[in-house]
């Protein structure tokens, strides 16, 4: 492995950033000015020290090679993570070459990298252990299950019923019982600790602001919501994928106990979502062997950035391992086997009609999917009165663009790098349109990440 | 999407409204279709509903593609190297600002830099990449002074967008005829329909284009429609006639002079008078030789003047302007208009042979002074006559450079403006050197880019000597932004000494060194960065 192979670009390093502010503070410091003693190691750390305000300077020390995503330890007080010098070290590693020269780790870095391997490499054999003797009392375990299930029944029930009273005095009073019922109803759902009820439960308060063609939506979510209590009520009878897949949607905990897949994973989409209360990071991967996507999910407390950062582009050797349920993407990143490194590969992609279908298709599986991730090939992003679509460049069939994407700056980036000719498009592709999250050009050229 | 047509299993066309309007008035009031009034109502309503939801979204297809767009011209121009592209993302980043606040830390301001590295770009003949268009749009559109560079960089792709996006109209506006090419000079008949038929701005591009290629065929395209065009027209149009204007152009601005626009006619002798063989010239020499002379009656060689009394329909056809502003006397007035218009050649001549040095030394009666050189100033920089400009500027480490003497900061920014980069830099040099940065910052806005070495060094000098009297640096916020634009970046070895903080002086402002190794910090920072911009550009 060479410094070179696994050197990021800034677009890359700015990805890790948990906020805006903290961009713009990182870049203001990836440049040789306040940096001394910087240095990088050929097993992934980068070091250095940063002038800042105070007489000492910060020791800056991020480790990159560690298997969920960077990790980083600095000296300032700040409470951001990483903190603008981890950024502004990273930038300038990925910068400029002879800046951050090949070296000897100083102990200061080198002992803080010893440690956390070796607390990782302790923490991998105990949860080896762990898994293997199982938990210490099977039995209870299973009783806390069983309580927890007949809580959820109770939930499931008075949704059933809340639902039932809904449609016989008519959706047209929800628009004006305001906010406040769902709000209520959600809160129950979290006593009841079905945590994927509440969510769906909060997101129908909102659907009678939504604009015209409101009760279309509504019904439509109530009856998946219908459908998933009932799902729930009877997941003795259902086939095992679908029970599984169920049990995921109404939010019960599930560990990623399916096969480990090594592949060569490629990185082709990682973006954000915020509430009040958490982060989730997306990050969406290719298997260039074995054809399979994969969705990864990491979280973060408000104000901080989730832990696991794969900048969009690279690619790494890696074990996947599927979260269970039929028709769920949703895998845990095992043991990696290199860094993520700048990969020249791309997904092969469908055409619009064929994306719809993969859509139609998915939805026997899991008919709660909101969308499947699909790669376009040779579309063009159009305007299409007040929308946009992309159509297809052979052919004469397009797909309209979510209403989110469309006020979002990446469509701009798309229709940029496009220029009227076809483009390969990573997104997401269900009900509602189609979200572009990461393009290519025609012609030899990095991903672009939209979002 | 589109809503498939009914599969062949689907339930009776319309089901799914029949559905949703049971579902918006209540099952109490509606009976859904397929299912008993009653208890369960509600329940049948959601199975259905919920049978009819997926097999609606699994039955989804594609739309009909709309009318796609034109595709962008393509650019010529060989692609920015990948550093280089980074960089400019990382310039764009910044672009929020950092919102001005006295002490800025160490780190470059990275928006101050774009708009060097656009120029950089553009002379290097780079194309931009796409992707960072929107954001390089943007910035053009919030800043008007990086429009024309930023403009020129982003090419034809930036005005295929700007067409898609109205955030972006600016760029249309901006680019003479939304970004079209004008016609060839030998294609006439092109050029004539161009100019009868286009729109105002077009016009305004093509008679500049014509004019800075063949100054003769603009004037006399110009002059094809002049009778017919408007006065604010004839105004713009005039003004084009700036650019490589010569002796060939007088009858024509002679003839503007009778104009029934009093500012066509302010205009034309205002040209006229930039070229010291006019008649206009000659009839001011004429009106402002009769007020100078010199007097030998006292112990030295005197200046007297002896204003106009009166400004006659002559003058007025001359350009002078017979109203004053408030607050000034009429004749002071007339006075300076006409030493304005007046060749500064026709002086020596007139005042005894004497060279300009040598006039401008002259002392000059009943304060008449200011007036006289503040006149000759603003001929010099219109007949741009580096040695009257000199004259005037007189040495810049005279003592009453640095005061308020007669000829103001302003003034003598423009002089500077009439001299050669090289001696222009001195002569600041020179001045930093005796009357520190105080100052200088507007003479320093006029000094060519990089500054030259003595130049250079006589800042950094004065920062140094600034620091060691004590000073809070953002005293000198405003030099020490520019210098971190314009040094040259070869000269960030000299600030090796400055970057520590220093043992503060008993009588200096506390704290003050650690700010100015701040400041000095981010100095280098910057000219590194801008040394590795450069660069990565492929700067020789």
């Amino acid at each position: 492995m060479t410094q070179q192979g696994v050197r990021w670009s800034a677009d890359q390093v700015l990805a890790l950033a948990p906020d805006a502010s903290s961009r713009k503070a990182g870049s203001k410091l990836g440049a040789a000015g306040p940096w001394s003693g910087a240095g990088s190691s050929g097993e992934g750390m980068v070091w250095g020290l940063c002038k800042g305000s105070g007489s000492k300077p910060y020791q800056t020390v991020v480790d990159i090679a560690d298997a969920s995503g960077p990790a980083y330890k600095c000296s300032c007080p700040s409470r951001k993570f990483p903190c603008k010098h981890a950024l502004g070290l990273l930038l300038l590693w990925a910068g400029e070459d002879g800046v951050v020269p090949p070296s000897q780790p100083p102990d200061w870095a080198g002992e803080w990298i010893e440690g956390r391997r070796q607390r990782a490499t302790e923490k991998r054999a105990a949860g080896a252990a762990g898994s293997s003797s199982g938990s210490a009392d099977p039995e209870a375990a299973r009783r806390r299950a069983e309580r927890r299930a007949e809580r959820i029944t109770a939930g499931a029930t008075e949704l059933e019923q809340r639902l039932a009273d809904l449609l016989r005095d008519g959706l047209a009073g929800a628009e004006q019982a305001g906010y406040g019922l769902w709000e209520e109803m959600a809160a129950r759902m979290v006593d009841a600790q079905a945590s994927g009820l509440a969510a769906r439960v909060r997101e129908l308060g909102a659907i009678p602001s939504s604009g015209p063609g409101w009760p279309v939506r509504l019904l439509e979510e109530c009856a998946l919501l219908h459908l998933l209590d009932q799902g729930w009520l009877r997941r003795e009878r259902l086939p095992d994928g679908l029970a599984a897949t169920v049990r995921s949607r109404i939010g019960l905990p599930a560990s990623a106990d399916g096969p480990p897949v090594r592949d060569r994973w490629l990185v082709l989409a990682q973006y954000d979502t915020a509430d009040a209360r958490l982060t989730t990071r997306r990050i969406w991967l290719y298997g260039a062997e074995s054809a399979r996507t994969a969705l990864l999910l990491s979280y973060g407390a408000a104000g901080r950035a989730p832990e696991l950062a794969l900048p969009v582009g690279l690619a790494l050797d890696a074990e996947v391992s599927a979260y269970p349920g039929a028709g769920q993407l949703r895998a845990a990143l095992g043991e990696q086997f290199t860094p993520p490194a700048p990969a020249a590969t791309r997904p092969p992609g469908v055409t619009p009609a064929q994306a719809a279908d993969r859509y139609g298709e998915a939805l026997r599986d899991d008919p709660w999917l909101d969308s499947v991730p699909v790669t376009l090939d040779r579309v063009v992003p159009a305007p299409d009165g007040e929308s946009w679509q992309l159509a297809d460049a052979d052919g004469d069939e397009a797909l309209p663009l979510t209403p989110a994407a469309r006020s979002r700056p990446g469509l701009w980036r798309l229709v940029a790098l496009s220029g009227g000719a076809p483009v390969k498009v990573f997104g997401e592709c269900g009900h509602r349109g189609f979200t572009p999250l990461t393009a290519w050009p025609e012609r030899p050229g990095e991903a672009v990440s939209l979002c | 999407m589109n809503r498939t047509s009914a599969p062949a299993d689907s339930p009776a066309p319309g089901a799914w409204e029949e559905l949703v309007t049971a579902a918006l008035l209540g099952t109490e009031r509606r009976t859904p279709p397929g299912s008993a009034p009653g208890r369960e109502a509600p329940v049948t309503l959601l199975d259905a509903a919920a049978a009819e939801t997926v097999r609606r979204r699994a039955g989804l297809r594609p739309g009909r593609a709309a009318q796609r767009p034109e595709p962008a011209a393509r650019d010529p121009r060989p692609p920015l190297p990948a550093p280089a592209a980074r960089r400019l993302a990382m310039l764009l980043a910044d672009r929020s600002g950092t919102g001005g606040g006295g002490r800025r830390g160490t780190a470059p301001d990275l928006m101050e830099l774009l708009p060097q590295w656009l120029a950089a770009a553009d002379t290097r003949g780079f194309a931009a990449p796409p992707e960072l268009l929107p954001a390089l749009l943007d910035a053009a559109r919030g800043r008007t002074d990086l429009r024309p560079a930023a403009l020129a960089f982003a090419g034809p792709r930036a005005m295929w967008l700007a067409r898609l996006n109205p955030d972006w109209r600016f760029a249309l506006r901006a680019t003479p005829g939304g970004g079209m090419a004008l016609p060839a000079s030998e294609d006439t008949d092109k050029i004539h329909q161009l100019w009868q038929e286009g729109l105002f701005a077009e016009r305004v591009a093509l008679l500049s284009a014509i004019r800075a290629r063949e100054p003769a065929a603009a004037r006399e395209l110009l002059a094809t429609t002049w009778a017919t065009e408007r006065a604010e027209d004839r105004l713009m149009f005039l003004d084009s006639l700036r650019t490589g204007l010569a002796a060939e152009d007088e009858p024509f601005l002679e003839q503007a002079l009778s104009d029934r626009s009093r500012n066509v006619r302010a205009t034309a002798a205002e040209l006229l008078s930039a070229l010291p063989g006019s008649a206009l010239a000659a009839r001011m020499a004429v009106r402002a030789g009769a007020c100078v002379a010199v007097d030998h009656t006292g112990d030295a060689p005197t200046l007297v003047v002896e204003a106009p009394h009166e400004c006659d329909p002559s003058m007025e056809r001359d350009g002078v302007v017979a109203k004053a502003p408030a607050g000034r006397g009429e004749r002071s007035w007339w006075f300076g208009q006409l030493v304005e218009a007046t060749p500064l050649t026709t002086w020596s001549a007139r005042l005894g042979g004497r060279t300009p040095r040598e006039i401008v030394a002259l002392p000059v009666a009943d304060d008449w002074q200011a007036e006289l050189h503040a006149a000759w100033c603003r001929a010099a920089v219109r007949q741009r006559d580096a040695e009257w400009a000199r004259a005037l500027l007189g040495a810049p480490a005279a003592p009453e450079a640095g005061g308020p003497g007669a000829v103001s900061l302003a003034e003598r920014a423009k002089l500077l403006g009439t001299l050669g980069s090289a001696e222009r830099a001195e002569w600041v040099a020179g001045f930093i050197s005796t009357h520190g940065l105080t100052e200088a910052f507007q003479l320093l806005g006029v000094c060519a880019v990089p500054w030259a070495v003595p130049l250079g060094r006589a800042v950094v000098d004065a920062l140094n000597i600034a620091r060691d009297a004590g000073s809070y640096p953002w005293s000198f916020s405003g030099v020490m932004g520019l210098a971190e634009r314009c040094l040259d970046p070869s000269e960030a070895s000299r600030l090796d000494g400055l970057l520590a903080v220093p043992d503060e002086p008993e009588d200096a402002s506390p704290g003050a060194g650690g700010y100015w190794a701040e400041a000095f910090q981010r100095l280098m920072t910057t000219l590194r960065l801008r040394a590795a911009m450069a660069e990565e550009l492929g700067a020789a």
